[in-house]
Order: C-alpha cells, then structure tokens, then sequence
C-alpha cells in the first residue's frame, strides 16, 4: 500500500485538491480585477507570520511599549525589515481589499446566488478593521493614543449604555495600560478568527463557482472541454493555469510591495504617520492629528454629520450605516444583469461617481475641517447613501422598485433636503455659487436615479452572450 | 487548438526556474525572519564582559558574576587542593581536559591561566541546573560540587566524576587578567 | 475632573480634529530653508556625531542609539569613541543616555526636561532641525534669554551661541497685525564663519536623520538587490503564465 492510498483513506487529501484546485473549473475569462483576493490571501499570511515575530520582542506595557518598538527597529537583528513588511501590509491589506470589493460591484459579485460569500467578505473587512485599529495602538506613540482615545470616545456617544460601553472597551476612565494590554491580546486574536473566514467565503466561493467579469454562469452553459467532459466549457482548471497567472500577480504585488518597505516605509506620513515617533502623552494631542488613510472616509463622514438634539451620536450612527450599507447591497439591486458590461449607463454612471466619492471622502478625511470642506463632506455623505439608497430604483427594470424601493427614495429625498438645509441654513462661510452648485446636483441626482422619468424608464441592459466573451 | 504544439520541455524549464526563483525568494524571507531571533544587540550588550575584582578574596572562597545571565564562579585555591587534583585521575571522566570544554590557556592540570584562581561557569553540562559549592567536604570521598538537580559531581578543577549523569567538565569561560588583582569574564587575548 | 476631561477632548477629536499645519511649515508658520540629507557623506555623519556627543548629549539623551551602533556604523574605531566621545562611565554597547539627571533637568530649563533625540530626526525632519539650529535668537522676555524663529518660546537656550554669534530677530506685520519673522540681525560674531556654522549644522541635521533610522543606511542597499531579484522572477513568471496558457482558447 502506497503512502498516497494510506493517507487518502484516513484524510481525503486527493479530494480537496481536487475540489479546491485541478478539479475546479474557473471561468477562463478573469480579468485584472481577480488578482486581488489571491493577493489578500498572500498579504494576510505575511502579516499573521510578521506579526508573530513582532509580538517576540513587542512589550504590551505603557511603559515599555514605545521603546519595544524602536528596540525591534535597532537592536533586533532584521527587525525593521519585519517591522516595515507588517506596517506597510497593514496598508496594503486595504488597497487590496478595497480594490477586490470594487470588483465585486463591478461585476455583481454579490448577486445571488453569492449573497453569503459577500456577506462573508464584508465579515472578514469588518474584523480587518478592527484589527487595524487595535494594532494601532501598540506602538503607543502620540498618534496611537490620541486616536485610540477619540475612535473609543465614539462609543461614549451612544445612548444610555455610551458611557458605560467606553469605559468597558478602555476598562479605565482614559486610554491607559490596561487597554493597551486587551488591545494587543485582541490583536493577536482576530486575525486567526479572519483566517477562519476566509475558509468559510472559499468554501462558499467554490459551493457557488466563481462569477466573471461577463456575469454568466458558466455551469449553466455548455459542458465538456479539453480537461473533462462534464466541467462547463467556459471552465479552465484553478491549477494549474490560475496558480501560475497569480504567480504573476504576486511577483508584480510584491515589487510595489517591497517597494515601499525598502524605499518609502512612512509612505509621506500616510502609512506610518511622524507624530506617532513621538511617545503617547495623555496630557498633550499632537497638533495634527488623523486617521490612518484606510479609515478616513468612514471619518469624513463622521465630521459630516453635525450633532444635534443635544447629542453628536448622529455622525457616529452615520459612520455605521456607511459600512452596515455595503451588507444589504445584494437586495439592493434589482438588475437582470450582474456585470456592468451589460448594464446601463446610469448603473455605470453612479458607480463611477461612488468610487469618486470614496476616494474624496477620504481625501477630506485627512484634511482640517473648514467650510468648504464640511459642505463638501455634507454632499458626498449624500452622494455615498444615494448609491445605495436608490439602487432599488436606478438598478431594475422599472418595474421591481417595490415598496422598499420606494421607502429608500423617501430616505433618500429626505437626506438630501437634511444636507441641503445645513448647506443653506447653517454654512454662512460657504459662497453662493457652491450652495448652488450642491443644491442642483442633488435635485439631478435625485431626479435622474431615483424619479426615473417616463423618458427614461429602465436602465437600459445590454443583451448577456450566452457564454463568456473574452 | 491540439496538444501537438505544447513545447512540454519549455514548460518543464519555465515550471522548474519559477519554482526555484520561488524558493529562492522564500529562502530570502525566512533569512530575516529567522534571523530576528537571535540575541539582539541589548542581549550582547548586556552580555558584554564583566570586570571583576578579585583583590579581596580568600583562600577557598567562591565568588559568583553575572556573566551573559549565567552564574560564573571565582575561586581562589588552596595548594592542599591543587595537589589534591593530580591524584583524581581514576574517579574522573575526563581528568586530562581533552574536550574542548576549556579556552586554550586553560587546557592544564588546574584548568586555569594562575593556578590558585579557578574561573569557571556554574552550569552543570548536564541539564543546566547550577551545582552547590561545598569547601568543607574533603576531595575524594565526595564532591567539592554537587548537582542537586540529578546528583552530577565535579571536582575542583570543575572535572566531572565518572559515573554520574553528566557527560562533561565544566566550562572554563573565556577570560584573561587585566592585572593582578582584576580578571575579565567573557574576552581573552584573542577577542581583546 | 479627568472624566470632564475626556469628554471635552471627545468633543474636540469629533469637531475639530485637525491636521493643522503641514509638516513642513514651522510653528511660527515661517518658510523653511530646505537642507539636503546625505545620509552616504560618512565624513559629514561623522563631524555630526563629534557636535552631538560634545554639545547635546550633556542635557539630552538618545536612549535608543548604541555607542557601538554609531562607531560601527559610522567607521569610527572604538578606542576612539571610547577614548573621544563618551563622557561617562558607559560602556562601548551602552545606549548614549544623558549626563544630566533626568529630576535635576527639568528644574534647570524651566519645567521642561530636554527630550530625548533619538527619533527626533523622524519627528521634525531635515528641514525643520536644520532651520531650528539657525533659528536661535536673543529674546530677554523668555526664561533662558533665548528664542527660536521656528520653535516659539523653546526652553532650549542656544548652546552653539559661541559659534554662531548673537543674533536678534526682526519682525514685520502682516495685514492682521500679526508679527511675521523677516530677519535676523547678527549682534556679535561668533567663532565661526556663517557658512562654517550652516555647514556644521548641515552636518548635525545630517547625524540626527541617521540617528532617527540608522537602518535606512543598509535599507536602499538592500532594496535594490530585492527589486532586481523580483524582475527576475516576474519575467520567469510572466513565461510560465504564456506557456501554460497556449492551452486556454480565451475566445472559444
């Protein structure tokens, strides 16, 4: 008896690989837009391996951590070559993730039936978050306790349990060395439990098969190919022809990867930001302070949303719709079409102006508040619901807005009038002609994605091949 | 489209130098991670060698340094005892210091640069603990050191008695004397 | 109290976080004359190192550099920097801590002990430093009788005051009133040329930027080989993707 036939009947070793990789047919047509989650995989296993080497001379003390740190970037042989891969791939991990999360609104990635492989990855974003903010606060300088102190302050903000929450978060009444010591077990925590979910979004990924940048399922075509007479025709088997194509991503991945730990490590204050070479001091916040790039549109958003009624917990409420939003997009689209090559202009158009959106989002997140800014900040806040709120409406056939729908265009009439009022009322600052300038994009926004005119009806699909173009 | 124009050997080569570019790259990684996990710079400084004054110390008394967080022992010898050690021989393992368990200047009779002066590292070699100094105890009915850990016992020139579980002597740490009365733990002439 | 505290600093993250000014800017919001870093000048790294073990290290420290970090680095033999560049009883793998008691210094500059170096190249960058180390001028208002055009009411008073001179800063207004830095006024000679002393200074900005990341004088080096290594293998793997996928009819 081989070793082979020892193992396979005590482990199905053959039947994985073959489930999982020669055995399963990818549609051939994947673009540049597929490399990413190969390249999230490869990132978050650099991370949990530096990480690990980190956490062997990192001291979670408040006394000791700062200098634990420069101790791993001097006195440990190749520590900051470890120290730079970990805090560049924590950058990294996001660029490649937003970029993968881009590909699934491009091509409908969350349609059905991938709903829970979405939901799953949206899982995985929130537990990345959350380990990002907590490994921020390890290497305790000014910039680690300052926006640790204000991201738990948010909490604070909530209603009745607020106060309670916070100090049960920090377990102190400040930021202190006992949060630093939770903070660092957590850290050390979630990414095991992100490891877990992403055999969980694989394991559903290869249930459903993988979409492609045409929307079509390949199982429901033509069957039989040069590698099997049963698999789709538009398949290819995973091994070897994807390995080796994210071989090739890896390589170009880590260029620029390796780029930035070799030769701009600080990124110009973007990734690793100068306050934070400056020890935590609870009695003095550094002058300019903000978010790690990754977090910043989720803070624009934040500082959009003035507080009233006596409390500021609507900007906070705000900053978690923005994210709980990204969960209910499989509903909230009601095209007949996935992929946007087929779908039309006013599906393309807004999300074109969604991922502009983003991205100055973040932009103003870095940024000092002025007038300008906030009423910018106010507009785009809109503009980011409205890509979702109005889906029901841009996205189908005219037909299905349906009673949801329909609740969503009154929310979505409703926060435009909101941004509106305050760009008028409360923005004195704020010159005319951008007052106009908001208010009428947002009427066109309002009017064109959600009213959908007679003359407009549907969004106009393109008809979907048969099978995948190439 | 037919297999006829796969150039399998081109394939073979190509498969063959990516996955040795990637091993190679591999190999390159794990070198700094590995590496990150060797005594660090703090670690050899505070390993750095101790100075110590031996001016003040007694005919048969011991004195203990920190040497790179290992107990190092200093004795000043009687001659009873020195010419106690030449007649050991058969009770011991190793009595002529063939293993390298000792630096050069110190593969002699009384394993020591001056002969009085036995410098040693309190470490029994077999599983770490550190051996009980006792003087009073006379040389050849039982041990002037004594392992309590597994019973191990070596005579005063840190020889290990036969029939015990350590395999060695113990080590006689690189050292040299600065001057009379003050000895360097941890460099000798040739490190200096 | 602390509790108030906190919440007026929530309030204050929430409404008004601000990156205020750029990095680049000083305090007194005043242009910065731009210094060259010249990290592969080890004569200049050197004379650096000879100013800051001389004239800094007596009330600062730099907790995080080891002596024989910087001796190896900087090919500077160790008797030398045993015998030339440390003061106290520190041994060649010591890291540079100050002579002065840390309780004893904050007395001494008026409530604000010196901080430590180490990363403050990291901290402030080239440009800032270099301008700072100019930017010292006679003010008898402050403390230490001394003012700083890019650090407004330092602590520090100028220890290089001998080589550089006195100077006294001239101000003008701005269209708020506001008093803007225009220039200095040279009061007394020092021992030192103008440029002799900006050259000095270029050589101490110089050390700090090193001492702030000595690892970015191997980093670069090393970069070049990994980038070069990953062509390598990307060319490979960009053959092997072609060749395996002549099996693949992309257009069916």
């Amino acid at each position: 008896m081989s070793f082979n036939e020892w193992l396979n009947k005590r482990f199905p070793m053959d039947r994985l690989v073959r489930e999982h990789l020669t055995g399963y047919f990818a549609p051939k047509n994947f673009n540049f837009w597929y490399y990413f989650g190969s390249l999230a995989l490869l990132v978050l296993v650099l991370q949990i391996v530096t990480g690990v080497l980190l956490a062997m001379n990192y001291k979670p003390d408040a006394e000791l951590a700062f200098a634990s740190v420069e101790y791993i970037m001097r006195d440990v042989w190749g520590g900051w070559f470890v120290r730079y891969m970990h805090s560049t791939g924590a950058s990294f991990f996001f660029i490649v993730i937003y970029l993968h999360m881009f590909r699934g609104l491009l091509y409908g990635s969350y349609r059905n039936p991938r709903e829970l492989i979405w939901i799953f990855g949206m899982i995985i974003y929130v537990s990345m978050m959350a380990t990002a903010f907590f490994g921020y606060l390890l290497p305790w300088g000014q910039m680690s306790y300052w926006g640790a102190q204000v991201i738990v302050n948010l909490f604070e903000t909530l209603p009745i349990v607020g106060p309670v929450l916070s100090e049960w978060i920090r377990g102190d009444y400040v930021i202190s060395d006992i949060t630093l010591n939770r903070f660092y077990a957590f850290h050390y925590l979630i990414p095991f439990i992100i490891v877990g979910l992403v055999v969980l979004h694989i394991v559903a990924l290869h249930e459903t098969g993988s979409n492609n940048p045409d929307g079509v399922e390949i199982k429901k075509g033509p069957k039989g190919n040069r590698w099997s007479k049963d698999a789709p025709a538009d398949g290819i088997p995973f091994h070897p022809y994807y390995t080796v194509k994210d071989t090739l991503g890896m390589v170009v991945f880590l260029i620029f990867f390796f780029g930035v730990v070799f030769f701009l490590p600080e990124m110009g204050g973007y990734f690793i930001e100068p306050p934070n070479f400056e020890p935590a001091n609870p009695l003095k916040t550094p002058e300019h302070i903000a978010p790690v790039w990754y977090f910043t549109p989720y803070y624009a958003i934040l500082r959009a949303v003035p507080s009233f009624a006596g409390t500021q917990v609507w900007g906070v409420l705000a900053m978690g719709a923005a994210i709980v939003v990204f969960f209910l997009l499989p509903w909230l689209d009601r095209s007949p079409v996935k992929s946007v090559r087929y779908r039309g202009f006013s599906t393309k158009a807004f999300l074109g102006i969604f991922a502009v959106t983003f991205l100055v989002l973040g932009w103003l997140g870095t940024k000092p508040p002025s007038a300008e800014y906030t009423a910018m900040a106010q507009f785009l806040t809109v503009v980011y619901f409205l890509y979702f709120f109005l889906m029901p409406c841009y996205s189908g056939t005219g037909d299905n807005v349906g009673k949801s729908g329909l609740a969503l265009f009154v929310i979505s009439v409703l926060l435009a009038a909101g941004s509106l009022y305050l760009c008028w009322a409360e923005t004195p600052d704020l010159g005319t002609g951008m007052k106009w300038l908001y208010t009428i994009l947002s009427v066109l926004i309002l009017f064109y994605f959600g009213l959908r005119p007679g003359w407009i009806k549907a969004d106009e699909v393109k008809p979907v091949p048969e099978r995948v173009t190439g | 489209m037919t297999d006829d124009h796969v150039d399998y050997k081109r394939r073979r080569l190509l498969t063959v130098a990516t996955t040795g570019m990637g091993i190679a790259g591999s190999v390159g990684l794990a070198v700094p991670f590995a590496g990150s996990m060797v005594p660090s710079e703090r670690a050899k400084a505070a390993g750095a060698p101790v100075k110590v004054d031996i001016g003040s110390l007694e005919m048969g008394q011991q004195l203990t340094v920190e040497w790179r967080g290992k107990p190092v022992w200093i004795i000043r010898r009687s001659q009873e005892a020195l010419d106690f050690l030449a007649g050991m021989d058969n009770l011991l393992v190793d009595p002529d210091s063939s293993m390298a368990q000792q630096p050069a200047y110190a593969t002699n009779p009384y394993r020591s640069i001056k002969n009085d002066i036995l410098v040693l590292v309190g470490i029994c070699t077999h599983l770490g603990c550190s051996p009980k100094y006792r003087p009073e105890l006379s040389a050849d009915t039982d041990a002037p050191f004594l392992c309590a850990c597994h019973g191990s016992r070596f005579d005063l020139a840190g020889r290990v008695y036969k029939n015990v579980p350590a395999p060695k002597n113990l080590v006689v740490p690189p050292h040299r004397y600065l001057s009379d009365t003050e000895i360097l733990i941890g460099s000798d002439e040739e490190t200096a | 109290m602390k509790m108030k505290n906190m919440k007026n600093l929530a309030c204050f993250g929430l409404l008004a976080l601000a990156p205020v000014t750029a990095m680049a800017a000083g305090d007194a919001g005043i242009e910065l004359e731009p210094m060259e870093v010249r990290l592969q000048d080890t004569r200049s790294l050197q004379n650096g190192a000879k100013i800051f073990v001389n004239y800094c290290l007596s009330c600062h420290s730099a907790n995080f550099m080891r002596y024989e970090r910087m001796a190896k680095d900087l090919d500077i033999p160790e008797e030398l920097v045993l015998q030339e560049m440390i003061f106290s009883d520190s041994k060649i793998g010591d890291p540079m801590t100050s002579v002065m008691p840390p309780e004893k210094a904050a007395e001494w500059f008026g409530g604000v002990a010196p901080p430590d170096l180490s990363l403050v190249g990291r901290l402030r960058g080239a440009d800032w430093l270099y301008n700072y180390l100019k930017g010292f001028y006679v003010d008898e208002t402050t403390f230490s009788g001394w003012n700083n055009v890019v650090f407004d009411n330092v602590a520090m008073p100028h220890v290089l005051a001998h080589w550089q001179g006195r100077q006294r800063a001239v101000f003008g207004d701005d269209e708020h009133g506001n008093p803007v830095f225009e220039h200095f006024k040279q009061e007394t000679e020092g021992s030192m040329s103008p440029e002799e002393f900006d050259h000095a200074m270029q050589d101490l900005t110089n050390f700090l930027i090193y001492m702030g990341e000595p690892a970015r004088l191997v980093r670069v080096k090393y970069g070049m080989w990994v980038m070069l290594f990953l062509f390598v293998f990307g060319a490979l793997a960009y053959l092997m993707k072609r060749e395996y996928w002549r099996d693949v009819d992309v257009s069916h």
